[in-house]
């Protein structure tokens, strides 16, 4: 029978990960870091964002990307979803729409590693309420 | 929406943009009553009684990039299908309660899906917000305080690998002894 984890398993996980977590933070500086926003509203949620989102944090991990991938409101693209917002330091971010693990896995292999554009980038010319 | 644990992570997103510090998220699993209630509390801005009356409304929303709001509309419709009950609180300046209860063997009951990729999304995303997940059945309970993680962690970030990775086998094996839908 499995031991259920409990939060005495997680402070030994503290102690190991805590001596690598002092390396890690010398050489982060957030804004040299890439950004993903994934775009997290009925819209997107109901397209598959969550997933999208969850693949992109493991997959940036497998492939040892630092990045920080955070969740964003609606971005108005919603007939797109899901879509991501990716910043790479130095550059303008660009929007990605229907961006499904495939995509995802895509965007990274092209655009984050050998900063190749990829197909299915949304132009931002949108207006919103506010700004009409 | 597909599955129950979409519509938590939704309705959570209402709380997020309202600025919540602390949200609860509650799931009761009745078989003897046929209920399955799920309960999403928050302490972020509220609403006013004039907002409270529209927010179930699918053409009102308070976001600029849209027009309209279709998350707590959607979340009433699917419970209401499975024969049960919606209700939503709310006071400004002090937070929101919305409550959805489920026939739990109601035919037209979504799923209840993927709670841990829910879950995970939700805690490792955001520092700054705590959460409080409480998940019953007749076969036990569940609860999980982020603010406890976060102690125990002390300045090891919730979405380092390791972290996630442990956050996802005790959500799982937690989950697995108590939770009764699929």
């Amino acid at each position: 029978m499995n031991r259920i984890k409990s939060l005495a398993d997680l402070k030994k996980l503290q102690s190991e990960v805590q001596s690598k977590i002092k390396l890690r933070e010398n050489s982060n500086n957030p804004e040299n870091l890439i950004q993903i926003k994934v775009s997290m509203a009925t819209c997107g949620i109901a397209s598959g964002a969550r997933d999208t989102m969850n693949y992109l944090i493991e997959e940036l991990d497998h492939q040892g990307i630092d990045a920080i991938v955070t969740q964003t409101g609606c971005m108005g693209y919603c007939y797109a979803e899901p879509t991501i917002e990716l910043t790479i330091p130095g550059q303008k971010p660009v929007v990605y729409g229907y961006v499904n693990k495939t995509k995802a896995l895509e965007i990274i292999e092209k655009h984050i590693k050998l900063n190749e554009m990829v197909d299915g980038i949304i132009p931002v010319a949108y207006s919103t309420i506010d700004n009409q | 929406m597909k599955d129950l644990s979409l519509h938590i992570l939704d309705i959570v997103q209402n709380s997020i943009r309202a600025k919540a510090k602390l949200i609860g998220i509650e799931i009761t699993e009745l078989p003897k009553e046929n209920h399955l209630i799920i309960t999403i509390t928050d302490d972020g801005t509220g609403m006013s009684p004039e907002q409270l009356k529209s927010a179930i409304d699918p053409f009102y929303t308070s976001r600029t990039t849209r027009k309209v709001g279709l998350g707590l509309s959607l979340f009433k419709q699917n419970a209401e299908m499975t024969g049960g009950t919606f209700s939503l609180e709310s006071e400004l300046g002090k937070g929101t309660k919305v409550t959805a209860t489920f026939g739990l063997n109601h035919l037209d009951r979504p799923v209840m899906g993927d709670l841990v990729g829910t879950l995970l999304l939700l805690i490792c995303s955001s520092e700054a917000i705590d959460y409080v997940f409480k998940h019953q059945t007749p076969s036990g309970e569940f609860v999980l305080y982020t603010r406890e993680i976060k102690q125990t962690l002390e300045n090891v970030p919730l979405n380092h690998p390791e972290v996630r990775s442990f956050l996802k086998e005790m959500l799982h094996e937690n989950l697995e002894q108590i939770q009764i839908s699929e």
